[in-house]
Order: C-alpha cells, then sequence, then structure tokens
C-alpha cells in the first residue's frame, strides 16, 4: 500500500498493544519525529509501562506535539489511539494548528499482538487488553472519517505492514521551491483589456483573440484573486488565466468573487449580487463546457501559495503568519475575506482586525481584495488592488524585483461602495464597508485617471500615498523581554529583559516619534590608560591599539566640546510624508543620542533643519547622492545648550562649594600659621586643592555660551552616515570630511568644519605631528580629539576594530574624574580602567545603529527599525563606569 | 571642610578643655574617608576658635559596586560641604565634648557660654528658610550668606550651599549635638547605610529638644531617608538630566500648598474610583498607575480584575511593595496585576477591560506623542469606559507658589484649559466612537474653573454614560 502522508500534517498511529506501531515508526519516521506513549510515561515516571502515570505522560505527549505543529513539522503519535477519547485531543491539536490529521491503522489479526506481547516481559497484562482494546478499534473503524481525520490508511496483515510505503507530499500551499520571478497581479474584475495592456506592459506576448498569453522568458504571473464579477468580460479573463495556469504560465489564487462563481456554477444557491448577475449573463454567452472548465478551475484553486523559499506569500485578502502554508477552512475563510473578529460592530458591519499592521512575518505578503488608491508596504504585505473595476488603475507587482506596473481603467466599469482615495483609518473598528478591509488605507488625492499615458510605472513603494498611521503602530511584542536582535555586522545581539525594561521608560516617556528615530550613536571607549605621569588618556596608546589591530592609517578628529545630535534632514515635507511617514508637516529631526529631541521647541528645530538643508543643497548633496533625505552624525556647540542645567546644578555647584570651602579653610589655616603654629603641609595641600578646583572651575567654563536662539549654535558634523542610496560606513572618513566641508564652506557662520590629521600609526614622525596637535588642543583646555582607522569601518578577525578611540585631554578630564583627579596623589590610583566592557558595548552599539539604518534604507517596515535603535538604548541602561 | 567654633567665655582658651584639644597644637585624626584636623586660629584669654579641617578623600569616595555609576559619583560637592561626612567627623574628634563630659571642668560643660559657630558651606535643601526654621527655634541666631554660583556668570543666581553662622550662648555639647543632627538633615543626604539602628541615635541625640521641635516631622524624616539616588544606577545613567522622581515626593518648599494639593490629589483620586465605579466596570485598568495610590483604593471596591500599568519598572517596584502584594491571599492577589507598558506602543494585553482611567498621565507625554496614546488606548485596548484627568491650566493663577507661566511638575510638557482639553476629548470621541460627559474636580473657582479636569468616556453603544459624577455635577 502507498500511504501518501501531507507534509507537515499530524499522523496519529491507531493500533492495539503488540500491532506493531512504534515498529513502524521507527521504520518510517525519524526518532525525533515520533512522540511515544510509553517514552513519556518513562519521562514522568521512570517506567515506561507505569499506567498510572498514564495522564501526565499524555499531557507531556500532547505538550510536545503541539510544539512540534507550532514549528510546523510532521508529527508521529505513537499510542493505542483505539477510543474516540483519546483520539479527540489530538484532532484538536491538528485542527489549531491548520494542519491535517492522518490516521495509519494497525489491525493484525489478535494472535500476532499477543506473540509479540508475550515476547517482551514488561508486558504481564492479560490477553483481555488486547480483545478489549481490538474491541474498542473495531467501533471506531467507521467513524474515523467523520471524526476528522484528512485520510485514513488501514494495514491488516504483517504482510501488508512489511509491503506499505510512505510518500511525503508537500502542502497544496507550499510552493516554495518554485523562485520565479514572478509577476503578480491584481484584482481584475473583468477588465480584460486592462488585463491585456498590464500583461504587454510587463513584457507578455498576448493575443487576446486566442485568450493566451506567453510571459517573457523565466517569468510567471499570479492572479490574487477575483477575476470576475462587475467588469466587462470576465470570461475572457477567466479563459486567460485558465490558459495561462494550465501552460505554466501562471499560478491563481481564489478570490471571494471567484469562490462564490465556483459555487453558483456547482448548482448551489447564492445571492445574486456584486457583480455577479453581470458575470452570469457573460457567461451565457459561453459554451457549457467553457462554464464547466471555469467551475472545475475555480472550485481546485488552493486558498493561497507560499513561494520562493518561504519569501513570498501571495493570498486574495492577506495572510498572517501563522496560516501561512497551512490548510483549514479557517485559512481559507481568511485567504478569501481577511480577518474578522467574527463580531459585528455598532452599525453591523463586521468588525475586521488589522491583520498587516500586527504582521511581523519575515515572509512578503501580497494581497489584494480591498481596492485602495495606492499600495503601500505596511509590514512587509502590500494591498495591490488598485480598484481597477472601479476606474482605478490595474497594477501587478514584479518579485523579486518590487516594482509596482499599474495601467489606468479604461473607464469606471462599476461604482464603488467608498470612493477610490477616501480616507479610512484601519483602526479594526466600525465604518469600513464591505469592501474595506482593514490593514490598508488610501488618503488624499492620486493621479487616478490624470496619467495620460498608457502606463505608468511606479518603482518604490512609498510612491504617492501617505502612509496609514497602522504601518507604524509599534507592539510592546515589539521591544519587551528578553530580545535577540540580528545584525549585519556584530551577527546576533542579545538584550536582557531588565535592560529592555528600563530603555521602555526612556522610549516611552522622552523619546521622539519613532518614525524619525531611524538610529541613535554608539557609545565611545577610551584608549588604554597612559603611563604618563599626570595623564590618564594619550593618542599613543591609541595608535598602538590600532596598529595591533591591523590598522595602518588612522584619521584623528578634533572633538569640538559640543553634545552629540543625529540629524536627519529632508529636501522638503513631501519627502518626509512619503519616506518617514510624517505627516504634521515638519522635515527631520534633530536629536540627542538618547533620542530626545535636541532642541524643545519645534519651530527652532524647523529652523536648525532649514539651514542645513540650505546647506545640503548648496553642497549637491541631494544630487550627489540622489537622495530625498540624508542623516548627520553631528556635534552641536555648545554645550551649555544642551547641557546648560546640568553645567549650573552639577558643575557649577560644585566649583562654587570648592572654592567657598577651601578658600574659608586656607584663611583660617593662614591665621593658624600666624599664630606660630606649623600648619605648613596641610596649608599647602589645601592651596593644591583650591588651584585643581580653579582649573576645574575654567575647564567647564569653556562649554558656557549664550544661546538664545538658533543662531548661537553651531553644527559640527563629522559623519553623513545615510541617505537614500545607502549607508555609508563603507566609505573612508575622507569622503564624510570632504561632504562636511562642503556643508561648512555653504554656511560658515553655523556649520563648523571638523579639523583632522592622518597618520600613520607604524611612522614616528606621523604620530608625532597628531600628537603635537592633540596637545595643542588640550592644553588650551579643548576637549581632545577622536582616533578612527581612516576606512572607517575596519574589519578583523574577530569582527571590527573599534571605530573610534577618543583620547581626552587633562583639564577637559576634569568634569569626567572630578577636580582634583589629577593631583599624583589621586591620578595613580585611577590608572586602573575596565575597559572591556566599554569596547564590546561600543562595538555592538554600532553594529545595531548601521542595522537600523541599513533596515530603513532597506524600507523595512519601522518594528524592525526600531528594534534596533531600542536595542542600542537597552544596551545603554548597562552599568559601564561613566567616566570612560 | 571647615568648621570654627569660637567663644568669648572667659577664659576663652578654655574651650580647648572642652574639645579635648590643645589650643596650641595641630592635631590630625584619621576617619575612614580622609583626616580631621584641629587648630585654633586664635587663642586669647578674651576669644578663643577652634578649627576643625575636614580633608575628605574624593577618589576615595567612588566606592565602586556600592554606588553605581551616575556621573554624580565622581563630581560632586561632598569633599565641599557640610554634610553626614562632617557629623561623623565631629562625633569622632568631639565625641567627649559632644556627650558633654569634661574631666575636670564638669562645671564648664554643663554651663551655658556664648558659642558661635561658622560653616562656609552647608548644603540647604529648602535653602534659607529652612536653615532658619530649623535651627532658630533652638535659641540660635542665625546668620546666612548666600553664596555665588559661579562668579562670573551672576545670571546664574546662588548655590545650593550658604554660609552659615550659629550664634548663641549655650552648652558646647549642645551646639555640637544640633549639628549633628541637623547638618545631615539641610543636606538631605547621609554617606552611609541608613539603618534601624539611625532611629535609636536620632532619639538618643534628640532627648531634650527633638520632640518639641517644631519641624519634628521633617527632621525625622530626612534623617531616617534611604539613599534613593542611588537605588537604580541603571535608570540614573539613563535619565540624562531629569530632575529626580521622588525628589517631589519630599517636598518641603510651600507647606500650605503642599497641603492644598494632597486634598485635591485624594479628591481627584475620589472623583476616578467613583466614575470607575459608576461604570460598572468589573476588570480595570490604571494606566499611568505609579506607585499605587488609585489602585489602592480600587482594591477596596468589587472589581474582579484591577491591573495597574505603568512605564516605569521602578515604580511597579514601589507600587508592588506599598500594595504589601507578596503578603495577599491568593484570592485576593488574582485580583491585582502590575505590568510595565508604555501607552506609545500598543498592548494586546490591555484589550478585554471594561474600564481605564488615566490619572495626570496626558501630560506627560510630548504633546506629538498623544495620538500613539490615544489610538492605543481608544483604537486598539477599547475598554467600555475610560477616565481621563489632566490640571486645568486656568486654575494655575490660584496656585500663590505657582510662578506666572509655570507648570506644576517639571515634567508635564503642556497643561491644557478647559477649551483645549474639550478639543482633544471631541477629536478623540469622533475618532474612536466614544461619547464624552467632563466633570470638573476640586473645588470650582467662578472665573477659571475647578484645579483638575476629567472627562469620562463611554464606548458608543455602551450605557452608563448618564449618572457618572454625582457630587461634582457633570457638565457637557
Amino acid at each position: 500500500m502507498r500511504i501518501e502522508l501531507p507534509d507537515p500534517s499530524l499522523v496519529v498511529l491507531i493500533g492495539a498493544s503488540g500491532s506493531g506501531k512504534s515498529t513502524f515508526a521507527r521504520r518510517h519516521f525519524l526518532p525525533t519525529e515520533t512522540v511515544s506513549s510509553d517514552v513519556c510515561r518513562g519521562l514522568v515516571a521512570d517506567d515506561e509501562n507505569d499506567q498510572a502515570a498514564s495522564e501526565d505522560a499524555f499531557a507531556v505527549l500532547r505538550y510536545i506535539a503541539e510544539r512540534r505543529l507550532a514549528q510546523p513539522r510532521l508529527t508521529v503519535v505513537d499510542a493505542t489511539n483505539v477510543q474516540r477519547e483519546s483520539r479527540k485531543p489530538l484532532l484538536e491539536l491538528a485542527r489549531r494548528h491548520d494542519l491535517f490529521a492522518v490516521a495509519v491503522v494497525l489491525d493484525p489479526p489478535a494472535s500476532v499482538c499477543h506473540e509479540r506481547n508475550a515476547l517482551r516481559p514488561d508486558r504481564d497484562f492479560g490477553r483481555h487488553v488486547v480483545g478489549r482494546q481490538r474491541a474498542q478499534l473495531e467501533r471506531s473503524m467507521k467513524r474515523l472519517r467523520k471524526e476528522g481525520f484528512h485520510r485514513v490508511f488501514t494495514l491488516r496483515t504483517p504482510e501488508e505492514v512489511d509491503a506499505c510505503e510512505i510518500v511525503r507530499t508537500p502542502l497544496w500551499t507550499d510552493r516554495r521551491t518554485e523562485t520565479g520571478p514572478f509577476d503578480v497581479v491584481g484584482d481584475v474584475h473583468g477588465c480584460f483589456d486592462e488585463l491585456v495592456l498590464l500583461l504587454r506592459e510587463l513584457g507578455y506576448a498576448v493575443d487576446p483573440g486566442a485568450r493566451t498569453a506567453v510571459p517573457p522568458e523565466g517569468r510567471r504571473a499570479i492572479f490574487v484573486g477575483d477575476l470576475v464579477d462587475r467588469g466587462p468580460a470576465s470570461p475572457a479573463v477567466l479563459a486567460l488565466a485558465m490558459s495561462m495556469t494550465e501552460a505554466g504560465h501562471a499560478l491563481c489564487v481564489p478570490g471571494n468573487h471567484d469562490e462564490k462563481l465556483a459555487r453558483k456554477l456547482g448548482g448551489r444557491n447564492v445571492r445574486i449580487a456584486h457583480g455577479l448577475a453581470e458575470t452570469l449573463e457573460q457567461l451565457a454567452g459561453e459554451s457549457a463546457a467553457f462554464r464547466e472548465r471555469a467551475r472545475e478551475f475555480l472550485a481546485g484553486l488552493v486558498s493561497h501559495v507560499v513561494l520562493d523559499g518561504g519569501e513570498l506569500v501571495v493570498a486574495h485578502a492577506g495572510m498572517k503568519q501563522a496560516y501561512q502554508g497551512r490548510s483549514s477552512s479557517r485559512v481559507r475563510d481568511f485567504a478569501l475575506y481577511g480577518e474578522t473578529t467574527g463580531g459585528t460592530d455598532e452599525l453591523g458591519l463586521p468588525i475586521r482586525l488589522d491583520w498587516a499592521a500586527d504582521y511581523r512575518g519575515s515572509a512578503t505578503v501580497v494581497y489584494g481584495h480591498t481596492p485602495v488608491a495606492d499600495p503601500v508596504w505596511v509590514n512587509r504585505t502590500i494591498n495591490i488592488d488598485t480598484g481597477c473595476v472601479f476606474g482605478g488603475r490595474l497594477t501587478a507587482l514584479r518579485w523579486p524585483e518590487r516594482e509596482l506596473v499599474s495601467v489606468p481603467a479604461a473607464r469606471t466599469w462599476a461604482e464603488p461602495a467608498r470612493p477610490l482615495g477616501e480616507t479610512y483609518a484601519p483602526s479594526g473598528h466600525g465604518t469600513d464597508g464591505e469592501a474595506a478591509s482593514a490593514g490598508a488605507a488610501a488618503t488624499g488625492t492620486t493621479q487616478d485617471g490624470a496619467a495620460p499615458s498608457p502606463a505608468s510605472a511606479s518603482a518604490g513603494a512609498f510612491a504617492t500615498a501617505a502612509v496609514p498611521r497602522s504601518a507604524f503602530a509599534l507592539d510592546m511584542a515589539d521591544v519587551a523581554g528578553r530580545r535577540i536582535v540580528e545584525t549585519r555586522l556584530a551577527r546576533n545581539v542579545t538584550v536582557r529583559e531588565e535592560q529592555a525594561a528600563a530603555a521602555l521608560e526612556v522610549m516611552g516617556r522622552f523619546a521622539i516619534d519613532p518614525r524619525w528615530l531611524i538610529h541613535l550613536p554608539p557609545t565611545m571607549a577610551p584608549p588604554a590608560t597612559s603611563r604618563r605621569p599626570d595623564l590618564l588618556e594619550h593618542p599613543d596608546q591609541a595608535f598602538d591599539e590600532y596598529r595591533a589591530a591591523g590598522v595602518a592609517e588612522v584619521v584623528c578628529e578634533e572633538k569640538h566640546m559640543g553634545s552629540r545630535a543625529i540629524v536627519v534632514v529632508c529636501r522638503d515635507a513631501d519627502v518626509a510624508r512619503e519616506r518617514f511617514g510624517i505627516t504634521d508637516g515638519s522635515t527631520g529631526t534633530i536629536h540627542t543620542r538618547t533620542g530626545r529631541a535636541f532642541l524643545e521647541d519645534a519651530a527652532a528645530t524647523e529652523e536648525a533643519l532649514a539651514r542645513v538643508r540650505a546647506a545640503v543643497g548648496a553642497a549637491g548633496l541631494w544630487d550627489e547622492l540622489d537622495t530625498g533625505w540624508l542623516l548627520l552624525d553631528a556635534e552641536i556647540l555648545p554645550w551649555s545648550a544642551k547641557a546648560g542645567d546640568l553645567i549650573r546644578r552639577q558643575y557649577a555647584a560644585v566649583g562654587s562649594a570648592g572654592r567657598a570651602g577651601l578658600g574659608a579653610t586656607i584663611a583660617t589655616l593662614e591665621r593658624v600659621a600666624a599664630r606660630g603654629i606649623d600648619v605648613g603641609d596641610l596649608l599647602a595641600a589645601e592651596r593644591t586643592r583650591l588651584d585643581h578646583v580653579e582649573r576645574y572651575v575654567a575647564a567647564y567654563s569653556r562649554y558656557v555660551g549664550d544661546v538664545a536662539g538658533v543662531e548661537d549654535l553651531r553644527l559640527a558634523p563629522f559623519h553623513l552616515l545615510a541617505a537614500e542610496s545607502g549607508v555609508f560606513v563603507d566609505r573612508p572618513h575622507d569622503w564624510h570630511l570632504e561632504r562636511c566641508d562642503r556643508l561648512a564652506a555653504a554656511d560658515p557662520d553655523w556649520i563648523a568644519p571638523t579639523g583632522r590629521r592622518i597618520v600613520d600609526v607604524a611612522d614616528d614622525e606621523s604620530r608625532g605631528v597628531a600628537i603635537a596637535w592633540w596637545e595643542e588642543l588640550t592644553a588650551s583646555g579643548g576637549e581632545g580629539m577622536v582616533v578612527k582607522p581612516r576606512g572607517f569601518l575596519s574589519p578583523t578577525a574577530k569582527g571590527f576594530a573599534q571605530v573610534g578611540i577618543k583620547c581626552r585631554g587633562r583639564e577637559y578630564l576634569r568634569i569626567v574624574y572630578g577636580p582634583e583627579y589629577a593631583d599624583p596623589g589621586q591620578i595613580d590610583r585611577l590608572r586602573s580602567r575596565g575597559l572591556g566592557r566599554k569596547r564590546s558595548l561600543a562595538s555592538r552599539e554600532f553594529a545595531l545603529g548601521v542595522e537600523a539604518l541599513e533596515r530603513f534604507v532597506r524600507r523595512e517596515p519601522l518594528h524592525r527599525v526600531h528594534e534596533c535603535v531600542f536595542a542600542v538604548l537597552a544596551l545603554e541602561s548597562d552599568p559601564v563606569d561613566p567616566r570612560l | 571642610m571647615l568648621l570654627t567654633l569660637t567663644t568669648t567665655h572667659r577664659p576663652a582658651t578654655d574651650l580647648g578643655f572642652l574639645l579635648h584639644k590643645h589650643p596650641d597644637r595641630h592635631q590630625r585624626f584619621s576617619v575612614p574617608f580622609g583626616e580631621v584636623h584641629v587648630a585654633y586660629p586664635e587663642a586669647t584669654e578674651e576669644r578663643c576658635t577652634a578649627a576643625l579641617v575636614l580633608d575628605v578623600d574624593p577618589v576615595g569616595l567612588v566606592r565602586r559596586g556600592q554606588g553605581g555609576f551616575a556621573l554624580a559619583e565622581y563630581v560632586n560637592d561632598r569633599p565641599y560641604v557640610a554634610s553626614s561626612f562632617l557629623a561623623v567627623a565631629l562625633v569622632t574628634v568631639f565625641k567627649s565634648a559632644m556627650a558633654g563630659t569634661c574631666r575636670g571642668h564638669e562645671e564648664l560643660a554643663a554651663t551655658a557660654i556664648p558659642l558661635v559657630a561658622e560653616l562656609p558651606a552647608v548644603p540647604a535643601r529648602g535653602g534659607e528658610r529652612l536653615v532658619r526654621r530649623l535651627f532658630e527655634p533652638l535659641g540660635y541666631a542665625v546668620e546666612v550668606t548666600p553664596v555665588p554660583l559661579d562668579d562670573a556668570h551672576p545670571e546664574w543666581g546662588a548655590a545650593p550651599h550658604v554660609g552659615l553662622r550659629l550664634t548663641a550662648t549655650t552648652r558646647l555639647s549642645q551646639l555640637l549635638t544640633h549639628l549633628y543632627v541637623l547638618l545631615p538633615v539641610l543636606d538631605g543626604e547621609k554617606h552611609y547605610w541608613v539603618d534601624d539602628t539611625e532611629i535609636e541615635k536620632l532619639l538618643r541625640r534628640g532627648e531634650g529638644w527633638l520632640g518639641d521641635h517644631p519641624e519634628r516631622d521633617l527632621i525625622v524624616r530626612r534623617s531616617l531617608k534611604h539613599q534613593a539616588r542611588l537605588v537604580h544606577p541603571a535608570l540614573a545613567t539613563l535619565a540624562e538630566d531629569d530632575p529626580d522622581p521622588e525628589a517631589g515626593a519630599t517636598g518641603d518648599e510651600a507647606i500650605p500648598t503642599q497641603a492644598r494639593r494632597t486634598a485635591l490629589r485624594e479628591h481627584r483620586l475620589e472623583a476616578v474610583q467613583g466614575a470607575l465605579k459608576a461604570s460598572g466596570a468589573r476588570r480595570v485598568l490604571d494606566l499611568g498607575c505609579g506607585p499605587g495610590a488609585l489602585l489602592r483604593r480600587l482594591l477596596k471596591d468589587d472589581y474582579d480584575l484591577v491591573v495597574g500599568a505603568d512605564v516605569s519598572h521602578r515604580t511597579l517596584e514601589i507600587a508592588h511593595r506599598r500594595l504589601r502584594l507578596d503578603e495577599l491571599h491568593e484570592a485576593q492577589r488574582a485580583r491585582i496585576a502590575l505590568w510595565q507598558t508604555a501607552l506609545t506602543y500598543r498592548d494586546r494585553r490591555l484589550q478585554g477591560f471594561d474600564a481605564a482611567a488615566l490619572v495626570e498621565v496626558i501630560e506627560h507625554l510630548d504633546a506629538d506623542r498623544l495620538g500613539a496614546l490615544t489610538a492605543n488606548v481608544f483604537g486598539v485596548a477599547r475598554p467600555g469606559t475610560v477616565v481621563v484627568t489632566t490640571p486645568n491650566a486656568e486654575y494655575n493663577v490660584r496656585w500663590e507658589s505657582l510662578p506666572a507661566g509655570a507648570m506644576r511638575h517639571p515634567d508635564h510638557r503642556f497643561e491644557w484649559t478647559r477649551a483645549e482639553f474639550a478639543t482633544w476629548t471631541t477629536a478623540v470621541c469622533a475618532e474612536h466612537g466614544y461619547a464624552v460627559v467632563h466633570h470638573p474636580v476640586g473645588e470650582v473657582d467662578d472665573e477659571v474653573g475647578a484645579p483638575t479636569q476629567m472627562a469620562v468616556f463611554t464606548r458608543a453603544g455602551r450605557s452608563g454614560a448618564a449618572g457618572v459624577g454625582g457630587a461634582t455635577g457633570a457638565t457637557r
């Protein structure tokens, strides 16, 4: 016997004790595919025959089976299963996971069972047990199909058991081996002429008379369903789809209209509405054979298809992740109608669930069903029903190119229930009409019908439509708890639960709109501690480290004594809307390294962005980078603009206390000394301390500037990190700085260039020049410099070298280590600094920040970008010595 | 850190006996956090001054693994101001003097003599007013000298510390004891872990004066304060430059206003509690529950489930402790849950509740993030009833202590007038299918309304919008 098993599915072995189930399972299935009740008894009770442990054993069995089906994996249950009550929970499992259950019954003569049991000393139960089990099986046999088994195979003799052949067949929906390329065509609804135009636009050779089409080499069409109804030529569309499908030139999934037509043609009683009448009228002009062929074709369509290694899913009304590649009536329902709660709202309309907003799957889902003015990507889903029959367009998505190609409707063939382009929020409740499914929305005016050209191709998913809010809805599940984020640069980065909890508070209370927050900069480590008597940090160590890491050339960039800022600037509000989904008219963002707005006032932010925008334009960067937006990594000066409160509250207060306390102490000790009492040591020490405090006050004072408005700020960009054309961590710093110089040249009053020195780390003279420069910078109290591999990202055996090492000046470090840190009595105690953690953190954060940008540039869903940005913030909550 | 003690009692050099420190010598003492020196800048028959110099070792202050990693651990005023370090130095170096024992001069020790104590930098949380309220009732003439924050920036104003001069005719042991107890109170912090023995110490040192001190409660509260700022180092690292969220709770600035605010808070909770009750809900959410003031009330009402949600994990820990969740019986425990959530993120756990309260929450969110909260609460969670309270900005003119144009809390991102609130609630109703009734909460002022405004939203298709509010008087 040939036993065909859908893979994956739940295979339930049924048979009395001694019927050969375990032997059968061992022969045909992997040990891990089989879940045996005996083994589970052993697991919970250390005895495979302990019947008293059965209840717990079956709980374990069902749990394992359930988790395997969730994967999903073919799973074989090896237990007697002769009673209906024992099969019921198994069938329920399969149903819950939308997979088929298959019964394989082993029913050899009782004598065979007795013989086998006799060979097993542990099976000392009486013969009556087998008899009872066989009787129960006997009673079950007739109703197995009715209980819900998809197929039932019965093997009645040991010979039959030996001779049987097991064949695994993929589920009908599983077309993963078919890799395309494909052209997915939206809802045609009988618009034959437009379909012909679209297919020609896609390069198909169409013969309208013969109702056939041949794709360009290698390509295939996929129809998302709703071939029929409302339009003028449903039979012709059907004929074309059928001929293409039969010739292997196309795939087709059913739409709700197709399904209804199939039922009607099959003689079922359906309500003639929503354009079915026209279709039936048109079909009357076709032959009966054609109608039968169409019925057969439509009735045979599989709910949805999973293609291209699992990357692409096509279903008429969409397909949530949990149902992809599975089979059940509710999966089919979902494919045909989308997801509803089953309830109706106050107006009696079905309450729809916004499955696309919730979608977190890795496969791209292409669907139709609900007409929209423009296709919009929502979490790797796209609705390409652009309402051709309602006078919109017929659209195709080219896969894997992800390009949209569409042709306008020749005319309005049917009146839509609601005008195309009317805004509706897919909040999942209330007002959507029958035609409107959740998950997609169309907003504003479009070029429907306005385009005179026969075809308008728009590459780029966010082409004209405003993106619905649901596309940007972030879920607690996207960020909470322990997470592992995959990055290109550092592979997996783990975020611990408590780190996420800390970041949630900051993100929830202080961060800017996540749509703007596409990057957070990494922390940066200092070099190994210098051994020079009065210094903690010196460029020598940074040069040595890079040399050891195999980096030949580094760039030293001056630190500006400002605050770190990320600037995202768009060419105009349209770019902000189309690319970032921001509709309030703002044109960018300036935020801190923890994701807060840099300037409290939105108008000030726009003023600053306007200056950046003008400079970007003057520098010719929009064209050069072929972009409508770019992201700058920068400092904003003076530091007091952002940290004014910190300077006053923390730094000035300490300086003031030091001056007051030490000043009074010195005066008092001078009086003691005047009395002839020797307090010389103490007095000298207190004077030194006061001197330290004065230097400390001078150190923070350099960071203070009066800021009345944006014009008093200075922007010092040093990385041009990303634009539409890419993430530029593969460009050398020369490239970045040259472009930043152009920005500074364009607005010299407001944008500052960054001083730099290129150093050959193996050349003492070259090093000496940079060190002299550093000494000059820091002697006057400057913050110091950052040393970076000249090529930016510099691969090493273990990953990549630190992207920057900061060498801070002696005076600057007073505001980090305390006023008196440089005192000989103190500095030596500060030299042991654990840098490993800080460096590892810097690398992980950098990898995450770059990953966020790369995902954004690839137009991945917001939750995928946000995951990385959130992780940076979460890692920042780690307790690392903040003085580093 | 410097403390000088001066007497004009004759012979003034007797001060040396009282302090057990010879006026003509420079003496050094070691303490765990540095060195203490005692020397006399003046020692005559008429006038004698003892100076105590405390040299705190700044690097030694940084104790790894104990505190955390906030910047304040490294750059701080501890070496320079009169704090608990000085208090410990006092009790170490002047132990006998503080106890009032002086062998051979028992009578002198028991005598009130003219004394002046001077300190150049005393941290004064609560300002000059509090300094006076602490020392004047004890009979001191108090001179407070403000210290500029930075001479180069007079516009920055005064530093948080002041110069202090106390004059009184009193026993030296009394003066030292007062300084020992009250300097850390002014500072509001202690450098050591405050445990149960601290209570006993306070009672002993306060014998005879603390019981009758008008600021007794404040002194006790601050003396026994735990080191809250070290509690959650991770958060402190992230919180950048936010004011300590717990600082407000101990605010002693303006007592009368404080009392009014407390009364208003209670009144507000009562109003929200009433509105939730009137909705007939069985399962309720307190969104932004904070440390659990409303939860405590809701637990007394008859609900099947009360869930407190807050964005701050630390706050939830406090709520957990205050509500004594670990001590509840299983049946009680099953009625309450605390969840961390951010209302700018969708949270499926919040679906399926009958009612939700947002008490003084929305104003803590930037206006441009409010849309996300609205979508998540009214669009996704969709409880049948939503109660929202927020300050009425118009009423702010009635808070005397509030500077004109200022908001009631440093973290408030906006405060709305009644009209602005109504605009928002109307928009929410239109978008999400709710009906709303507004209620004033607190004493209603004819001109500016009530201090708090409350909106009770009811999801369309549910009854129960009417009849809510009772005594507060509904207005549409």
